[in-house]
């Protein structure tokens, strides 16, 4: 879906118009039902992830062992878990871990990968060739399988998590930067800004980047979605946040064996919140890329 | 052709180089971390030396890819057994559970994105689209889950393991693999729909199909001979990419469903620090995709001629 996604900047359009058309494009992005709902399901969970805490009805934390258990009544609407904790309380609580760590890996991957896929793009050549092969490889892998492999090795924990994600989605940000940097590699402001002898990174980074970053925006906005999905993935199979942080993967991970026996409500609104979660950031994404694209 | 079966082979060893690399990243040393902490320093000696991990690094990576060149991928530490005894039977389960996703996934997401394309705009085309966005990006576990308690629990439809009975047929076996597929099928029918849809919107839009439908082909004719057919060449490289995202999804279904395919023996040997297991395991997982990825673009080429005698590079 990515790579649908990016606008390709027309040949000889001049730098500026790619702002106009940006700024225009987020005028367009306000106007796009599907981009609107998105943001109210993530500016949701985000107010859940900052004030959720404090404003929920029982501690999250708070064991009662003689209420485990309890279907959904009108004290614990949405039920109690294996220890009597109330599970509506820990689904407001359990936004707070994923969207801390799943926008910093995204926030790893963008820089990792903008500064792979400018170099990649502006110096091409044989750089290009031996850091694209780098790429296929780490391409090749699927990011849960490179996780666990990097956190058997060196121990589970939130950094690990952090820098394998982060590692594992720059090459594909990398790919996204590359193809608009040779877009605009040939255009005339570059030619004039190596005949004045800027230095290469002043290029890179002060001339090419900001005409590149539309493109950017919309793949790291992706790459959050598939960050929610790894971290929340990752945190299910016990790699991932650890306990008894009241985390979504985490509890459906520690409640699904108990599916079973009937007591549904420990694992269902703890996944309608992933699900919620990513269909919300992935609304976004859609209507950032189609309102750029037209 | 031969510079894109190179190139695969470069990318095949650096991943080689990477998946070493990973798994070794230990401080310490293998024997200390599988003994723990307490050990007697010379049991951790002799079992370092038993497991050749006293050896240096470049050492120990040209034996492990020595061996996996001769067809030896190692020796498990948890079994104290080859590695290639459990990873047989593991990718055989792991191909006849994604062998069931591909059958369902490929039909119905091909036949979606052409009937969105045939409906662009329309009620058909936006519920498929919105289906498919929506489906994809929702992690496996969370509707293989909530598939267990609606199927498995409230209806009683399918069973809630993936693991027949020992000596169950053909039909048996497919039966309980339907539910596990299901969630792999959800993510994965958005990926083809899409790339259906616009290859088969890009197909109608062309020239080619103007002038079929100027020289008098009838409708149907027009979208079986000239627009399937060249819309559906982009719709092979996905399948074929798709398979790295179906094995990672592997691992969690694998996990819920109790099944013993090779994405919950790269988990098991995850948890139990086995790492000659886990690194075979990983680098058969990236092999495959790289292969899978190979055969796709030779078979793309083979079947477009602009690509077949133009030139081959990626």
């Amino acid at each position: 879906m990515s790579e649908a996604a990016i606008p390709t900047p027309a040949a000889g359009d001049l730098p500026p118009s790619a702002w106009r058309d940006f700024r225009h494009g987020l005028k367009r992005v306000m106007k796009s039902g599907a981009f609107l709902i998105g943001f109210v399901i993530v500016g949701f969970w985000i107010f859940c992830a900052i004030f959720g805490p404090s404003i929920v009805p029982h501690d999250p934390f708070a064991d009662d062992m003689l209420n485990s258990l309890m279907p959904p009544d009108s004290v614990h609407w949405f039920g109690t878990d294996q220890l009597g904790r109330d599970v509506f309380s820990r689904v407001i609580a359990g936004a707070r871990d994923i969207l801390t760590v799943a926008p910093l890996a995204t926030l790893i991957s963008t820089v990792l990968g903008t500064a792979l896929g400018l170099t990649m793009g502006y110096f091409g050549g044989w750089v290009d060739e031996i850091l694209s092969r780098l790429v296929d490889a780490v391409l090749a892998l699927p990011t849960v399988i490179v996780a666990l492999l990097a956190l058997t090795a060196l121990g589970t924990s939130i950094v690990t998590v952090l820098f394998v994600i982060g590692f594992s989605y720059a090459p594909i940000i990398a790919r996204t930067v590359r193809a608009a940097v040779l877009a605009e590699r040939n255009l005339d402001y570059v030619a004039a800004a190596e005949l004045r002898r800027e230095n290469r990174l002043y290029i890179m980074f002060v001339e090419i980047l900001p005409n590149v970053l539309p493109p950017i925006l919309v793949e790291s906005t992706v790459r959050l979605g598939y960050s929610i999905f790894t971290v929340a993935t990752l945190s299910f199979i016990g790699f991932g946040i650890q306990p008894p942080s009241p985390d979504w993967g985490l509890s459906i991970s520690s409640n699904y064996g108990l599916i079973a026996g009937g007591y549904w409500w420990t694992v269902l609104f703890d996944g309608l919140a992933i699900a919620s979660l990513v269909i919300g950031v992935n609304l976004m994404a859609d209507g950032i890329a189609s309102a750029l694209d037209d | 052709m031969l510079k894109r079966i190179a190139l695969s082979l470069v990318t095949l060893w650096l991943l080689s180089v990477l998946v070493f690399a990973g798994g070794r990243m230990l401080p310490g040393d293998v024997g200390r971390a599988m003994l723990g902490p307490f050990a007697d320093q010379q049991a951790v000696d002799l079992l370092n030396k038993e497991l050749g991990t006293d050896q240096p690094l470049v050492v120990q990576y040209g034996q492990w890819i020595g061996g996996i060149l001769q067809g030896d991928l190692g020796r498990s530490y948890a079994y104290r057994a080859p590695v290639s005894q459990f990873l047989g039977t593991a990718a055989l389960n792991s191909a006849k559970l994604a062998g069931v996703v591909f059958l369902i996934v490929v039909p119905l997401g091909i036949a979606g994105g052409v009937i969105a394309a045939l409906n662009r705009g329309r009620l058909p085309d936006r519920l498929i689209t919105i289906t498919g966005v929506t489906a994809t990006v929702v992690p496996e576990f969370v509707s293989g889950i909530v598939l267990i308690l609606i199927f498995g629990v409230w209806l009683r439809w399918l069973p809630i393991s993936a693991t027949w009975p020992s000596g169950a047929g053909f039909f048996t076996q497919i039966y309980h693999l339907i539910l596990p597929a299901i969630p792999l099928v959800l993510v994965l029918f958005g990926y083809i729909a899409r790339m259906a849809r616009a290859g088969t919107i890009e197909a109608l839009d062309s020239e080619y199909t103007r002038t079929a439908i100027l020289k008098g082909l009838t409708y149907p004719q027009v979208i079986w001979r000239h627009v399937l057919r060249n819309a559906l060449l982009p719709t092979i490289s996905v399948v074929a990419t798709q398979t790295v995202y179906l094995i990672g999804g592997l691992v969690v279904i694998e996990i819920i469903f109790r099944y013993q395919g090779i994405g919950s023996l790269i988990y098991t040997a995850a948890n139990k620090k086995d790492f000659p297991m886990l690194q075979a395991g990983v680098l058969v997982v990236g092999a495959l995709f790289m292969i899978a990825t190979t055969i796709a673009d030779l078979l793309q080429a083979s079947l477009n001629p602009r690509i077949r005698f133009g030139s081959t590079t990626s």
